[in-house]
């Protein structure tokens, strides 16, 4: 079934959301189109398979959207966020696409819903996919399957073969056997490097052992590193990504959403000598959380232990694991290998910081620490209310942001700034040209829909005119 | 040991396993739009032994979320909710059956046990007929002689079948009137408001439908087949029913005994639900053989099945029997067909047929509860 003499018009390597968007783009322009996908069917479909929903500009409520959310607005978010590190005409195109791309999306039996339960601060900005981004995923392959597009799992793409600005060949395996492939453009879509830890070693020094990964495996950034040693222009640093507090209790890889802890902000943070590191009160745990997966990498043996009492459980989204409970803090301590003495006194100078405020978790409220640091600006309260509960806490590692710089037609850029004639990169491979820095909840799927899409396009009509 | 397992399981570990799962969709969500399972565990923080029951029983087995699980085995939080809440409901029904020792027959092989008592009342029927008075048995009997009435006097007949569905009926209650104050309900709550909109769930099995697309049966492309088909048993059977009670009427009120004409009101409205009673349950057993094995616990199977194959039968020998009333061949027919339609009463309670008033007291829940304030969370 695999034709390993035939020319392709199209090789998609990845099977993520980009990729699905530029093979679907492609095959609708009639392109012949080829999918190496390199995970096992079952887990296909990258990170993208545990996203929730895409950040889509709109002037007016649309069907699911409420509101608006215009152009400026939008840009004005993105370009805090990366504090400039973003190409304003490429992030331009992300956020008009946004605005039309959802009945395409449709159109291949992707569904959208209402924000879900605790996200509803997200109902104006960000559309929901319905039952979540596998079910997105499925769409797309179903969709790819009908058209016509030749898919295989389990291929692993080891090779890509460039000569000059030209796309050759690629070599990958499948059940354990080296092949070549020919086509006439390709659409590298393969992800970042988050699930090579060697490579983030490298990065992040030998604090890297201790990050969990929250997505796939599968994206271990190889091809990434060929095409920079091959000769494409980087974008971003391999320190950059999107790195969070997650539970210290979840699997080494693909434990997704669910390994949050959205308990920080309502009680206090110590690392494993039992102190307090950082103002746990500063906003919003949404928007904050992706500063604590550094603040955490920053500690010894890169652990933290999040700790409330019995007044705020009930007030956060359930975490998945259940908390470790004692009745007593020294009970707590121990249960969490801390020092019973050093967390009573962190705690008890803790206490006593604490000024009386009216305490409300829905808003900044007016409960502050005074003459204590780091300081609490919001939601102190005293930790004095048995049982004790504690998560412990590791970074999790969403994604990196280093890539292959691209042009506006997704095109891949090489050292000499030239653009490659037909080679083409979408998704977190070059979401780096959009978000350097920092991170807008939606804007990785909007980011890999709008260039996957592009790709696909653009790739169709260099092949077929 | 999961319940995504096949294997058997104690109760307590299956509890267990749910509280698990529960947490994980709770922490997830991304389901919240499939079905009223998962809005009702997202009211809650933690999951108690009561509320695994309720939401196992508004689980409609729809199957869209076990494919849009990315935490699905062979994932190692092994997430399947279709499977994990049909083997809940079978601990639902086997504890509320009542007498509690009978729930103890959901253990065995339900189609077995509803051929094997279907045939042997048949054959009871049968012998007496066959033995008692040959001659009337195996006789034409023309509809103007009283067809089957010649055979087995109408008052035996609706007193021994009055009195079976009868148990039959109060059995049912007995595990409603359990059931309803174990979910923390007051009993004069469920004919409210809430009913009504249980009662519309129920009729068009919303929730039989992955949030709008049609459910993954029976393959992984969604389709409404399933609810179609179970729409055609389910009124069907409705109107079998009304079939029946409306010939009650005419024999008791109006004084105008059976058998009617092919135009009469009890006998199109028992030819229509027959005809939805052979449609409906064949689809249905075609579906379960062709799904996706992972979708369900298959040793509850042959529950279903048993069900299935009563009501596929009850209709095939009531239409027989109405074809050939008039020969010789009726007395056999008229055995074969009380023996199901008095097997079907005698299973109720203790059969799959109890999954319409569990299914549908948890539908009530859901909307009496959508009213109640949600414990308030942080913004996330
Ligand atoms: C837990 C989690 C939640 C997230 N939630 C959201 C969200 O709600 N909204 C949002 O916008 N973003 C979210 N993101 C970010 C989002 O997942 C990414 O931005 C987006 O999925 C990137 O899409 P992609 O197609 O580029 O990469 P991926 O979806 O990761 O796809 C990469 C593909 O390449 C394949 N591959 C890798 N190497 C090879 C190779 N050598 N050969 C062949 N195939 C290969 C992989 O198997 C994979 O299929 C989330 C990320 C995580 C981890
Ligand atoms: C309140 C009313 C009812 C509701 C909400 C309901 C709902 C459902 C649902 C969701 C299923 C599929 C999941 C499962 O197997 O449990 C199902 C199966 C079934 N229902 Fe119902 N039902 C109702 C009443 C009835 C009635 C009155 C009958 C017929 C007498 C019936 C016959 C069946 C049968 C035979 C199956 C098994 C189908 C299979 O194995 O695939 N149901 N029902
Ligand atoms: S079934 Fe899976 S995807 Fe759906 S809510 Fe549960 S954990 Fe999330
Ligand atoms: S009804 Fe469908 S979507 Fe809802 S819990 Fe059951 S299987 Fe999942």
């Amino acid at each position: 079934m695999l034709d390993t003499s035939k020319t392709w018009d199209l090789l998609v390597v990845g099977g993520g959301n980009a990729a699905l968007c530029a093979a679907l783009m492609a095959r609708e322009a009639g392109c012949s189109v080829i999918l190496l996908e390199g995970a096992p069917k079952h887990f296909r479909g990258g990170n993208s398979r545990h996203t929730r929903n895409l950040r889509c500009m709109h002037e007016e409520p649309q069907d699911i959207l409420t509101g608006a959310y215009p152009e400026e607005e939008y840009w004005q978010d993105l370009l805090k966020v990366t504090g400039g590190l973003t190409s304003e005409k490429l992030a331009r195109i992300v956020l008009h696409h946004t605005s039309s791309c959802r009945p395409w999306m449709m159109k291949h039996g992707v569904r959208f819903q209402p924000p879900l339960g605790g996200t509803l601060h997200l109902s104006r900005t960000n559309a929901f996919f319905l039952g979540g981004g596998k079910a997105l995923v499925n769409a797309y392959y179903d969709s790819a399957e009908r058209l016509g597009v030749e898919v295989h799992y389990e291929a692993q793409v080891t090779d890509i073969e460039i000569e000059g600005d030209s796309f050759k060949s690629a070599t990958f395996t499948l059940g354990g056997e080296t092949h070549q492939v020919r086509a006439k453009a390709v659409v590298i879509a393969c992800g970042g490097f988050q699930a090579n830890l060697e490579w983030l070693e490298e990065a992040w020094g030998p604090a890297a052992k201790n990050f969990l990964v929250r997505g796939t495996p599968y994206n271990r950034g190889d091809i990434l590193k060929l095409l920079l040693a091959k000769g494409a222009k980087q974008i971003s640093d391999p320190l950059q990504g999107h790195c969070v507090a997650i539970d210290a209790r979840s699997p080494k890889y693909d434990g997704g959403i669910i390994t949050r802890v959205d308990a920080v902000s309502l009680g206090i943070v110590v690392n494993k000598n039992a102190e307090r590191f950082y103002d746990e009160g500063e906003d919003f745990w949404p928007k904050r959380y992706a500063i604590w997966g550094r603040l955490v990498a920053g500690q010894p043996d890169q652990i933290g232990y999040s700790i409330v009492d019995a007044k705020v459980m009930g007030k956060f989204m359930p975490p998945v694991y259940p908390p470790i409970r004692a009745s007593s803090l020294r009970e707590l301590a121990a249960k969490l290998e801390l020092n019973p003495d050093a967390l009573e006194k962190t705690v008890r100078e803790f206490n006593a910081a604490v000024r009386t405020g009216t305490f409300d978790h829905t808003i900044q409220d007016d409960c502050v620490t005074e003459g204590i640091t780091p300081a609490k600006t919001h939601w102190a309260q005293k930790i004095d209310t048995a049982p004790y509960f504690g998560y412990p806490l590791r970074p999790g590692i969403t994604f990196t942001y280093l890539g292959v710089t691209v042009d506006d037609k997704s095109r891949m850029i090489l050292q000499d700034d030239k653009p490659c004639k037909n080679i083409f990169a979408a998704g977190e491979i070059m979401a780096g040209n959009v978000l350097g820095k920092g991170y807008l909840a939606g804007i990785g799927m909007s980011i890999g829909t709008t260039f996957g899409r592009i790709a696909g396009e653009e790739a169709a009509k260099h092949v077929r005119g | 040991m999961y319940a995504a397992d096949e294997k058997p399981m104690p109760l307590d570990a299956l509890i267990e396993d749910a509280q698990r799962v529960l947490r994980v969709c709770n922490a997830c969500r991304y389901c919240e739009g499939f079905c009223a399972m998962f809005p009702a565990m997202a009211r809650r923080l933690e999951f108690t032994e009561n509320d695994i029951h309720y939401l196992g029983n508004l689980c409609h087995n729809c199957g869209s979320c076990l494919y849009a699980c990315q935490f699905s085995p062979p994932h190692e939080f092994q997430v399947n909710v279709p499977r994990l809440m049909a083997r809940v409901r079978g601990e639902t029904y086997r504890r509320y059956a009542w007498p509690g020792f009978l729930g103890k027959l959901y253990d065995n092989n339900g189609v077995a046990v509803s051929l094997i008592s279907a045939f042997s009342i048949a054959l009871l029927f049968w012998i007496a007929g066959a033995l008692g008075n040959p001659d009337r048995f195996f006789a034409a009997h023309s509809v103007e002689q009283g067809s089957f009435y010649a055979l087995m006097p109408h008052n035996l007949m609706a007193g021994m079948f009055g009195a079976v569905f009868a148990f039959a009926m109060v059995a049912l209650f007995m595990g409603f009137i359990r059931f309803w104050p174990y979910m923390g309900e007051e009993l004069a709550d469920f004919v409210k408001k809430p009913l009504a909109e249980g009662l519309h769930d129920a009729f068009t099995l919303k929730n039989l439908g992955g949030g709008g697309e049609g459910c993954t049966y029976p393959t992984e492309q969604k389709s409404f087949a399933r609810r179609i088909f179970h729409h055609f048993t389910f009124y069907g059977f409705l109107l079998c029913l009304a079939a029946t009670s409306v010939a009650t009427v005419y024999h008791y009120v109006l004084d105008y005994p059976a058998p009617y004409p092919y135009i009469s009101l009890p006998k199109l409205l028992g030819t229509l639900g027959g005809i939805g009673l052979l449609i409906g349950p064949a689809g249905l057993l075609w579906i379960k053989a062709k799904r996706d094995p992972d979708l369900a616990y298959r040793s509850q199977d042959g529950m279903d099945a048993g069900l299935l194959v009563l009501l596929f039968m009850i209709s095939l020998t009531g239409l027989g029997l109405m074809i050939w009333r008039e020969t010789g061949a009726m007395g056999t027919w008229l055995a074969v067909h009380l023996g199901f339609v008095l097997a079907l009463f005698l299973t109720m309670p203790y059969g799959k047929f109890v999954h319409g008033m569990y299914r549908l007291m948890a539908l009530v829940r859901y909307h009496l509860e959508r009213r109640r304030p949600v414990p308030g969370i942080a913004p996330e």
